[in-house]
């Protein structure tokens, strides 16, 4: 082992850093989603808010060579997109889901536009921390070099479990999302509490988007994300609504995406495209055990269009 | 009127009088409310009486403030007060029960009643908001479990936390909706006495609308009649019986629905359930290993508390749910509710909520009516295209011979007012001369004579050798209407009878699982 060869206990601790790696935009667009929905709004326009946040915050790291005020930037851009998702649909007759697709594809399509100088640039990455300095072998220091962002959304996925059950705004929040009837009941303005609710998750999946581009892979191109926002979506419904959940899911699927190289970082090449398939078939798997027309899901916000 | 709010209105303990003065209310051509007055005596348990569309409603929700009456005042101890806003009502004391819970299925009952009362700090104490709670659940007649999310608390201990809460905002007029509709008798029972007693220590008042005679006569010290948006009278209960009241309120006497039956044995058996278990939409067992036989020519009713399966039974046969084991038998042959067999064996369903359950609600009202048969002929000559005239007249056919009020067979069936949707569904489903009826709650929501209208239908399709499942809530109904009775509760039959020999005390007690 002296030569750093691990032999096959390489790949779960490969999965391990690829788990905290991979599921760190997972992990920031599925609390921001998880808050949105808890107050009863749905943004599946994550996903373009997502690449939004990777090319700004690249292109604003390149300008500045400032990573963090990428990630800051990166965190406003979201906010705006989130703020333009909410009060489009308090429009009358205005439906949640048609309304996130088409902010999808209208961010997804502008990053493209706007970033087209960024794809060659090298710009500045975000650091990590060294949790690996105990140990003299190399793998597991790589793999313990944990990036800052994880924990900022560890620490925010406990924040906002804390917040939603402790506080007065976490509850109204909930009440928002449950019952439109009992929020007015006790004079909150619904819209006003969503329109920050969702504003906030797309801060959230704008920072998710700056991880993409300043971190991990850490550089701009136009398949950075290729659906990740989609499937943490998803997989606020697998966490069924609970930030802390949403920190678990999002490793577990960080972990499947992190299959296919670990395998081939100790050479097993074979079915390589295959193994890459994991998240996505694990995304198919988790829809259709978790929804059944016969069921109606435990937990879900009550004034959730996509489960009423 | 004199605004609340520049003068502060003088704190308040115990139970108020209140005073409705010349209410009326017309939403467009129709006049909810005219001229209506009712006293409310402080510490009285009141009654509002009357049919569907009589104006109970209307006239409570001017009350506290949802509607703005077109004319009427309001006295609080005597006192002119203005209400624009159930705020201002709130505010004032005054609070409301609904016959549909309030209450935030996914949080708790404590997060539920501290979040009601309006006023929270930042970050919640739930230590201390849970204590303050606890002690004040202490000095209740009734408690129900703090920590456990609302959605699992039965019927009963939902509506006792809803009427909690009220008094835990200090409300100390309370307008229950009726209150006990989702409840077991018994439960009703120790609801209503509990709130009882707390008119009689003086610390609430109570106005409930209902149209329970027993509970009426059990509780109520007055009463106070409306019949088509007018004032009948107000009444101490104890100068009033059955029959009075219920002249008052529908103004004849021929108000009992008497159902003409023709005696005869019942035939062969149509209907065989063995052994159905049904799961409910988070998974649990509602229908647990249910058998059940209904023959040709016999009314079986299944009498129950919403809630203890019959809805996932009637999905069941209806076809809109799967059976998790057992089996169901039509003329003995095995069933699972597809189109063929349903047309094979003649089977109809009124599902309960029509609209949603039956139809397609922004179809036309011939197309709701040819859901049956639209693809056989005449309305289709070869099973791909459709013959609109067939339809057409085979619509206004049962539009005339069901009496459904329309504007024309190409109205949309969501324009209908509920009676004639139900009316619609009927006449479509009996159209066919079914072997084999699965209705159930035919006449919620109905007025008098629609409802009477409709159990006559029943009745007839039975006469003419029909077998029929009746699963309806309303206990008078299944009473009326069976040969049959069995009881359902807990996904399980609790109780079979002719009914003949139906003790009702038997049936009620089986209905609370005794």
């Amino acid at each position: 082992m002296s030569d750093g060869e691990l032999g096959i206990w390489g790949v779960p601790l490969a999965m391990l850093a690829g788990a905290i790696r991979v599921s760190t935009p997972f992990l920031f667009v599925s609390i921001g989603e998880c808050l949105t929905e808890r107050s009863g709004r749905i943004n599946l326009g994550l996903e373009g808010t997502l690449v939004m946040g990777a090319m700004s915050a690249y292109g604003v790291a390149l300008g500045t060579d400032s990573p963090w005020l990428g990630v800051l930037v990166a965190a406003g851009v979201g906010l705006l997109l989130g703020a333009l998702h909410a009060a489009i649909c308090q429009l009358p007759r205005v439906n949640d889901i048609a309304t996130g697709i088409g902010l999808m594809l209208f961010a997804t399509g502008l990053a493209f536009f706007l970033g087209k100088p960024f794809i060659q640039p090298k710009a500045p990455n975000l650091g990590a921390i060294d949790l690996g300095w105990w140990s003299d072998i190399p793998q597991v220091r790589q793999a313990l070099q944990v990036n800052y962002l994880f924990i900022l959304g560890v620490v925010l996925a406990f924040a906002l479990a804390w917040a939603l059950r402790n506080t007065r705004w976490g509850l109204i929040v909930r009440l928002a999302g449950e019952s439109v009837d009992a929020a007015l009941a006790i004079g909150a303005s619904v819209g006003r509490v969503r329109l920050i609710a969702t504003s906030i998750g797309g801060a959230f999946a704008g920072v998710g988007g700056a991880f993409l581009s300043l971190y991990y892979p850490g550089s701009w191109n136009e398949g950075l994300s290729s659906g990740q926002g989609l499937m943490a979506v998803a997989l606020v419904i697998f966490a069924r609504w609970d930030p802390i959940r949403c920190l678990w899911a999002s490793l577990l699927f960080g972990a499947a995406g992190a299959i296919s190289p670990a395998l081939q970082s100790i050479g097993v090449t074979q079915g390589y495209y295959l193994f890459s398939a994991a998240p996505y078939v694990l995304t198919l798997a988790l829809m259709i055990a978790t929804c059944s027309p016969a069921r109606s899901l435990r937990g879900a916000p009550g004034e959730l269009g996509a489960v009423k | 009127m004199s605004v609340i709010g520049t003068v502060p209105f003088p704190e308040h303990r115990g139970a108020p009088s209140l005073e409705l003065v010349g209410f009326s209310k017309r939403f467009g051509a129709l006049a909810a409310l005219d001229d209506v007055s009712v006293k409310v005596n402080a510490g009285a348990f009141h009654a509002l009486l009357g049919e569907n569309g009589a104006g109970k409603s209307t006239l409570v929700k001017c009350a506290m403030g949802y509607y703005a009456a077109d004319q009427g005042q309001i006295l609080l101890n005597g006192r002119e007060v203005e209400i624009a806003h159930p705020k201002q009502a709130h505010e004032l004391g005054l609070g409301m029960v609904y016959q549909h819970f309030t209450l935030v299925p996914n949080m708790t009952v404590l997060e539920n009643f501290v979040l009601s009362r309006g006023k929270l700090p930042p970050v919640i104490d739930w230590a201390s908001e849970r204590r303050v709670l606890a002690d004040y659940f202490s000095t209740t007649p009734f408690t129900v479990p703090l920590d456990t999310p609302v959605a699992d608390l039965a019927a009963g201990q939902k509506q006792k936390a809803e009427i909690l809460r009220q008094l835990y905002l200090k409300r100390t007029l309370l307008i229950l909706d009726e209150p006990t509709s989702v409840l077991t008798p018994d439960e009703a029972d120790e609801v209503l006495s509990t709130l009882k007693k707390l008119t009689r220590d003086g610390a609430v008042t109570i106005i409930t609308i209902t149209h329970k005679f027993r509970e009426v006569n059990a509780f109520c010290d007055t009463v106070t009649v409306l019949r088509r948006g007018k004032l009948v009278d107000t009444r101490p209960t104890a100068d009033l019986d059955n029959d009075m009241m219920a002249e008052m309120m529908v103004g004849r006497r021929d108000n009992r629905v008497v159902v003409e039956r023709e005696a005869r044995p019942p035939g062969k058996a149509v209907l065989r359930i063995e052994g159905l278990s049904v799961a409910d939409h988070v998974g649990q067992l509602a229908v647990e290993e249910l058998a059940l036989e209904v023959r040709a020519g016999e009314i079986v009713g299944v009498a129950g508390v919403s809630g203890n399966g019959q809805r996932e039974l009637v999905e069941t046969l209806a076809g809109q749910r799967d059976a998790q084991a057992g089996r169901m038998l039509v003329h003995g042959e095995p069933y699972t509710a597809t189109r063929p067999e349903m047309i094979r064996h003649k089977i109809a369903c009124l599902p309960e909520e029509p609209l949603r359950n039956a139809c397609v609600a922004d179809m036309s009202v011939a197309e709701n009516m040819a859901l049956r048969s639209f693809d056989q002929p005449p309305a289709s000559p070869d099973g791909m295209r459709l013959r609109r005239l067939p339809m057409r007249d085979m619509a206004r056919r049962l539009i005339e011979a069901y009496r459904v009020k329309t504007p024309g067979p190409d109205a949309p069936i969501k324009a209908l007012s509920g009676g004639n949707v139900q009316r619609a569904v009927l006449a479509r489903e009996l159209s066919s001369e079914g072997d084999l009826l699965i209705v159930a709650n035919p006449c919620f929501g109905l007025d008098f004579a629609a409802a009477a209208e409709i159990r006559t239908r029943i009745v007839q399709a039975r006469n003419r050798g029909a077998a029929i499942l009746l699963v309806s809530e309303d206990l008078d109904e299944v009473l009326q209407l069976s040969d049959r009775i069995v009881v359902m509760f807990d996904g399980r039959l609790a109780l079979q009878t002719d009914a003949a020999q139906a003790d009702v005390g038997a049936i009620g007690r089986a209905m609370a699982g005794h």
